[in-house]
């Protein structure tokens, strides 16, 4: 309220977006930083690392952080704490990615193809959906992985199944109300294909919503992710993720709680930092939601 | 009225239908259903008469509809660890879990409602933001990491309660007060923005303009309408009540279905593994039939098929 009565106060802003920035709150600034540093520690996870995350140190089991060795302490074999949350970090943030990316592509098209064809195919869209909204995901994806055991693409491909009615729902909608607008129906007397329309014309018009809607559903796919394998469920060993390290780090909880505290945290600032991001996002490009 | 009956109803017939329909189609993609329901040590005549029985030479869609009709049936199958039947071994811990997912239901309505609501009535207070902050930790914050930290401090450093275990109420308190927080910082979230969405709306300016008092606007006009999306999210939370405790379970091993199905996963006892499915897919479908009916009661608008397809139409 106080920005729109500044902004219109002073004397012709530049442009809209100027104004803007200029109210971007403190927190979106430290929840981007914070995700910038995940991007990079996961980018660069083995040259950051200083020891190879199965590396252990016998002569430092269980060794406190604070150790000019070991930053972040070592667990019961002696290995680097830091050096395994890094990689850590590298595979939930790729799951999380994939998942997400995937989630969102099968939404949107389900989406379209319901908005597209109407009648059966959006009856079947939608209650579909509502079948996916309406199960607990962890248990779906529990009896999957008792199906067909455990591997990191199938993981990936799972947890992409999580929130795709989100983004079909929404695209769904917004594909209907767009292609009343005259912009489509324009482009479609000009002689386009609806496919065309529907990815040159549509989806870049209702992307910001979508694109808000990741930023929504992100957080839960890391929870999820964290929860199937603390579980011991998820990623599996030798392999490490955050949920994985917390779930290993629970046994040494009275003697050794840096293991399980270190990828508790990031974990906690991960998501919170993806919801500050969203909240704004969301407030800036689209109110409407929620 | 009997239309939304019927449609309701036939919807989550449909939702179980598809249930089952996963089930079948998983089951199969994963191996050979004789194999996997009779268990690896059925001697091979066995199998062939489990197969002639159950028609596995049959085409697949007639399979599917024999399918269909054995879990009709309550033929779930038996588990691959002791033979016994799967039903039986889940029904056992039904109670279990449900001494922990009650009481934390209770928890998370007592003070999520109350709570969201003195927030949206008092909007930008102090009070307000604790219960924003609060609730965005809720979000944020994995039910294991807050579980392993209650443990932290009241178990490990502390020492009042148990880390872990089902002996006594006391093994009870630290896992009602995981699924609790959480739940209720989520309910807080809602009931907050349905009711701050309420109190934007031109009724409640006339109410109060026409001279109800106050008190009598929130209680009359802004708090039923509030409570029709409050209820679809505790519908959800009614409907986790047998499931919902996976995660928890493990945190302080708590012998409920949680642990069972996490268990079961772990050794592929598959006859299990299906039976917690289906029965969560009950659960859930019955308590989302129920906030339906409720929704019906608490809002006429929804009763016509039209005000249906209203609700259906929103992105």
């Amino acid at each position: 309220m106080t920005d729109h009565a500044l902004a219109s106060a002073k004397p012709a802003p530049k442009s809209l977006d100027h104004t803007r920035s200029r109210s971007v709150p403190i927190a979106v600034y430290l929840a981007l930083a914070w995700l910038i540093g995940m991007v990079v520690i996961a980018l660069l996870a083995d040259v950051l690392s200083p020891y190879r995350f199965t590396a252990p140190d016998l002569r430092n089991r269980l060794s406190p952080p604070g150790n000019p060795l070991h930053w972040l302490g070592t667990d019961e074999l002696g290995r680097d704490v830091m050096s395994r949350l890094f990689v850590s970090i590298r595979i939930s943030l790729l799951i999380a990615f994939g998942a997400a990316l995937i989630s969102a592509f099968l939404g949107t098209v389900l989406g379209f193809v319901a908005a597209y064809f109407r009648g059966v195919a959006e009856q079947l869209v939608l209650m579909l959906a509502d079948f996916q909204a309406s199960m607990p995901f962890l248990i779906l994806a529990l009896s999957v992985l008792a199906f067909f055991g455990n591997s990191l693409p199938l993981l990936i491909g799972l947890m992409g199944l999580f929130g795709w009615e989100r983004y079909a729902r929404i695209a769904r909608g917004l594909a209907i109300s767009a292609s009343a607008q005259g912009y489509a129906s324009a482009i479609h007397q000009l002689g386009a294909r609806p496919v065309r329309v529907y990815l040159r014309h549509i989806l870049p018009n209702i992307a910001s919503t979508l694109i808000v809607m990741m930023t929504l559903v992100f957080p839960e796919v890391i929870l999820l992710e964290s929860s199937l394998s603390f579980l011991g469920l998820g990623v599996q060993p030798p392999m490490t993720s955050l949920g994985n390290m917390v779930g290993f780090g629970r046994e040494y909880i009275t003697r050794a709680p840096w293991i399980m505290l270190a990828p508790a945290v990031t974990i906690i600032l991960t998501t919170l930092a993806v919801s500050v991001l969203g909240d704004w996002l969301r407030d800036r490009l689209d109110p409407t939601l929620r | 009225m009997g239309r939304f009956i019927i449609l309701r109803v036939g919807r989550a017939l449909i939702t179980i239908a598809l249930v089952v329909t996963f089930a079948f189609i998983v089951l199969r993609l994963s191996g050979d259903p004789a194999q996997i329901i009779l268990g690896p040590e059925a001697p091979p005549e066995v199998l062939a008469a489990f197969r002639r029985a159950w028609g596995l030479d049959d085409p697949i869609w007639l399979q599917y509809l024999h399918y269909f009709g054995a879990i009709a049936q309550g033929e779930l199958g038996r588990s691959m660890r002791d033979g016994r039947s799967a039903i039986e071994i889940v029904a056992e811990r039904i109670p279990i879990t449900l001494a922990l997912t009650v009481p934390a239901l209770v928890l998370k309505l007592g003070i999520g409602i109350p709570a969201g609501v003195y927030a949206a009535l008092h909007r930008g207070s102090l009070t307000d933001r604790i219960v924003m902050i609060v609730s965005v930790a809720g979000f944020t914050i994995p039910s294991f990491v807050l579980g392993l930290t209650l443990v932290l401090v009241f178990a490990v450093q502390l020492g009042w309660l148990p880390s872990g275990g089902q002996d006594s109420w006391r093994h009870a308190i630290l896992p009602i007060l995981t699924l609790g927080i959480g739940g209720a910082a989520i309910l807080a979230r809602f009931t907050r923005s349905a009711m701050l969405e309420v109190l934007g709306q031109p009724f409640i300016r006339a109410a109060s303009a026409k001279g109800v008092p106050w008190q009598d606007v929130i209680t009359r006009h802004a708090l039923p309408n509030a409570a029709i999306p409050t209820v679809t999210i505790i519908g959800f939370m009614v409907g986790t009540l047998i499931a919902g405790a996976v995660v928890v379970e493990s945190v302080f091993s708590w012998p409920g279905v949680g642990r069972l199905l996490v268990v079961a996963v772990a050794n592929r006892d598959l006859a299990v593994v299906q039976c917690i499915l289906l029965l969560v897919a009950a659960t859930m479908v019955i308590s989302n039939l129920i906030v339906d009916f409720l929704y019906g009661f608490l809002d006429p608008r929804l009763r016509s098929a039209k005000g249906q397809k209203a609700a259906g139409g929103q992105p």
